[in-house]
């Protein structure tokens, strides 16, 4: 669905993303995951035409992404950022309803979609007339996640959608959100650096460090035959503690 | 809405020309022009044939005169040595038919000399004039040491301080340019040792000072005459003729005791010029406390005045500078001129902005003063809409960019409505400042409360001068908390609920 060729980038910082090459298949789950500053959330940015590569081309559904047709790319594309990125000025269904309403959809069309969404993510619709400022942190990625999927696009993109939200309403989310892209049947591809979430979320993962695509694979395969002993340390740095304890007890 | 502020603007602009039946009397920025130009509205007024009014204390004579050529005042007086040296730059003295001569092809003459001749003086305290034994302008030589306190215009005229020095060989330095105002104290402390004077001036006998001779004659006789447009006569021939009952009405002592009245006694112009007129009613009557100058019957009319030069140049600048601060914004190339030559407005003063416009539109009033406000308004309105555009969190930009919207809809419906709370702060700022500013307006014509504060300056009243500076400052304060609801109105709920919170 989406192909990256050669794709690098260098900051001004140092930071500097080597070439990478990877396919994110059709209707797939796809977690990027890494330290901070390894270069996954840039990886998302150069998909979307918010950065631009250095070098190497990038493909979506066979078209190749260049000045001329990266807005209409970015509308069969949903993003969402870990603090939601909604527009505070606007009320939660103007919020949802931007794009759509810039594309001149019908008043009615727009009802209804948000029907379906607010019914797909559990979202009261009491909501639809409130400012961002006024949802508790799940709603507002909700909202943000009903944003994204207003124009029922092809591909989601999600930087850290969970990260900024307290364990209880996370776990809750994890599960609803794979349910609903099962269901959806999208090409999803999920930054975190949360070991437990990409194995939940994860088709395939891609594992980058210092700018570099480490390893990609299942989580079996990452298990059983890394690459490399980052890799492993990766993944035992996030065996969390409470884990290692209650396997002591039984 | 744009038709409403065309409107706006041509009211404006009608403000500043005199009408069929109506005369405009103008006069100069000092005691004894405002008096004259007093004099000269009531004696018209009691002729009873039209409406008359009097726009004291429109500037200096390149201003007064500009606007007597652009006939935005039909009549004002003037002194003969003026107009000689001054207006026409002769080289020969003129008398009254010479100036004539020399004026009708402008459209304009002189007539009706009122009597008195105020001619330039140099003025010395009188015992520092004994013990160093100067009587003369010529005595001045032998004394190179001499501090010159003169006013600027004294300075710069062919007439003045450049034609004397080079007649009576004077060795001093470039004297320091001086308020005529402030110049007689600056001699009674001894900051200076001779200044210019008026020999009608009321301030020589109660100083003591000591007028010094014109031992050369270069001082040209000045004459006090009525200066006019040469259709008046025809036009408003009963006025033309109970302005010719002045005609050496005023000597010297006369004028003397006149400026005495207004600068010593602190007496207002409409009532010296009534008195004199033996008309006591003669005009409006106004009390002497704070609060009757403060609800003189100009009030409605300088208000306005003042409102509408504030309206109509915010509402332009506001057109012009946000689209600016857009393309600031959103061209890195373009931004360090346009922020830089919108802050080099800034640094200009205002007198001189106003100056350097007169000639530019040909004409005083409010067209250049509009234009100067505009320009002054800029800069606050550019830089705050830069600013708060350029300040919208990164996330929210990039959220925006990410939605797939184009520059234009992303600009109108997410960044500019973020960026509306510092685009009204600016506008607010701006508003705020042109108050102000407009009050410096009145000093080319343009109305407004300035008029009382250029007039208790010249008069050094301060009854007149807070008279204008305190419902400037009223304005300003209701321009404050007009825009305080402004931005309740403007500013999209969701902000200012953050604001209120985080």
């Amino acid at each position: 669905m989406i192909r990256l060729e050669n794709i690098s980038r260098t900051f001004a910082g140092g930071f500097s993303l080597e070439p990478v090459s990877f396919d994110f298949p059709h209707g797939e789950t796809t977690v990027l995951i890494g330290p901070s500053g390894c270069g996954k959330s840039t990886l998302l940015k150069l998909i979307l035409g918010l950065l631009e590569p250095d070098g190497g081309h990038i493909f979506f559904d066979g078209e190749h992404l260049n000045a001329r047709n990266v807005e209409s790319i970015r509308r069969r594309t949903g993003y969402v950022i870990q603090e939601g990125g909604l527009f505070p000025h606007l009320d939660v269904a103007e919020n949802i309803a931007l794009v759509a309403r810039y594309l001149r959809q019908s008043q009615a069309q727009i009802d209804e979609r948000l029907d379906t969404l607010f019914g797909l993510l559990s979202l009261p619709t009491d909501l639809l007339a409130r400012f961002p400022r006024q949802l508790s942190g799940g709603q507002r990625q909700r909202v943000a996640l009903a944003r994204a999927l207003m124009l029922d696009p092809e591909v989601l993109l999600l930087d850290e959608p969970l990260g900024a939200l307290d364990p209880i309403t996370r776990r809750q989310l994890q599960v609803e959100l794979k349910r609903i892209f099962s269901n959806l049947g999208k090409t999803v591809v999920m930054v975190t650096h949360d070991m437990g979430e990409a194995a939940h979320f994860a088709d395939r993962m891609v594992l980058l460090h210092d700018g570099r695509i480490l390893q990609h694979g299942t989580l079996d395969d990452l298990l059983s035959r890394p690459s490399d002993s980052y890799v492993t340390d990766f993944i035992s740095a996030q065996r969390s503690p409470l884990e290692t304890l209650l396997r002591g007890r039984i | 809405m744009k038709r409403a502020a065309l409107l706006l603007m041509l009211v404006a602009l009608s403000q500043g020309t005199a009408i069929a039946d109506s005369l405009s009397v103008g006069s100069k920025r000092f005691t004894e022009s405002y008096i004259l130009g007093e004099i000269v509205t009531q004696s018209a007024r009691q002729a009873g044939e039209a409406r008359v009014v009097h726009r004291p204390g429109l500037g200096n004579t390149g201003i007064v005169f500009a606007a007597l050529v652009g006939g935005e005042i039909d009549i004002y007086p003037e002194y003969t040595g003026t107009i000689e040296r001054e207006i026409l730059r002769s080289q020969q003295p003129l008398d009254i038919e010479g100036l004539n001569r020399a004026l009708s092809p402008l459209g304009l003459g002189v007539a009706v000399p009122l009597g008195f001749n105020n001619t330039y003086a140099l003025a010395m305290r009188r015992s520092r004039a004994a013990e160093l034994g100067i009587r003369t302008i010529s005595d001045l030589a032998a004394h190179p040491d001499l501090k010159f306190g003169f006013s600027q215009e004294f300075i710069g005229r062919a007439d003045g301080w450049p034609g004397m020095r080079s007649e009576y060989g004077l060795p001093h330095p470039m004297p320091r340019g001086l308020d005529h105002g402030l110049a007689y104290e600056a001699l009674a402390v001894d900051q200076v040792d001779v200044i210019d004077a008026y020999t009608t001036d009321a301030k020589i006998a109660r100083y003591n000072l000591r007028v010094l001779e014109d031992d050369r004659h270069f001082f040209p006789v000045y004459d006090a005459v009525l200066i006019y447009r040469l259709d008046l006569p025809q036009r408003l021939p009963r006025i033309w003729a109970a302005l010719h009952r002045l005609e050496n009405a005023i000597d010297e002592h006369r004028m003397i005791a006149l400026n005495s009245k207004a600068e010593l006694d602190g007496q207002d112009f409409a009532s010296i010029a009534g008195e004199f007129l033996g008309a006591a009613s003669a005009g409006w009557q106004h009390g002497r406390g704070f609060f009757a100058r403060l609800f003189a019957p100009d009030f409605g009319r300088l208000a306005y005045e003042h409102g509408m030069l504030v309206l109509i140049s915010l509402a332009a600048a506001t057109a012009i500078a946000i689209p600016l601060g857009v393309i600031a914004y959103r061209m890195p190339r373009a931004r360090q001129s346009i922020l830089s030559a919108t802050g080099l407005i800034q640094t200009v003063p205002s007198l001189a902005l106003f100056a350097f416009l007169i000639p530019l539109f040909g004409r005083i009033g409010a067209v250049p003063a509009l234009a100067a406000l505009f320009l002054y308004a800029l800069l606050p309105i550019v830089r705050n809409t830069y600013t708060g555009l350029a300040d919208i969190a990164p996330d929210l930009r990039e959220s925006a960019h990410a939605l797939g919207l184009p520059p234009n809809y992303r600009l109108r419906r997410i960044e500019l409505p973020l960026a509306s709370r510092a685009i009204l702060a600016g506008i607010k700022t701006s508003a705020v400042i042109s108050v102000g500013t407009a009050t410096i307006a009145a000093f080319i014509g343009a109305g407004g409360f300035g008029e009382r504060i250029a007039q208790g300056l010249a008069l050094n009243d301060h009854t007149m001068l807070l008279a204008g500076a305190v419902p400037a400052a009223a304005l300003a304060l209701l321009v404050h908390f007009g825009f305080e609801w402004l931005d309740r109105l403007l500013v999209p709920a969701g902000l200012r609920s953050a604001e209120r919170t985080g």
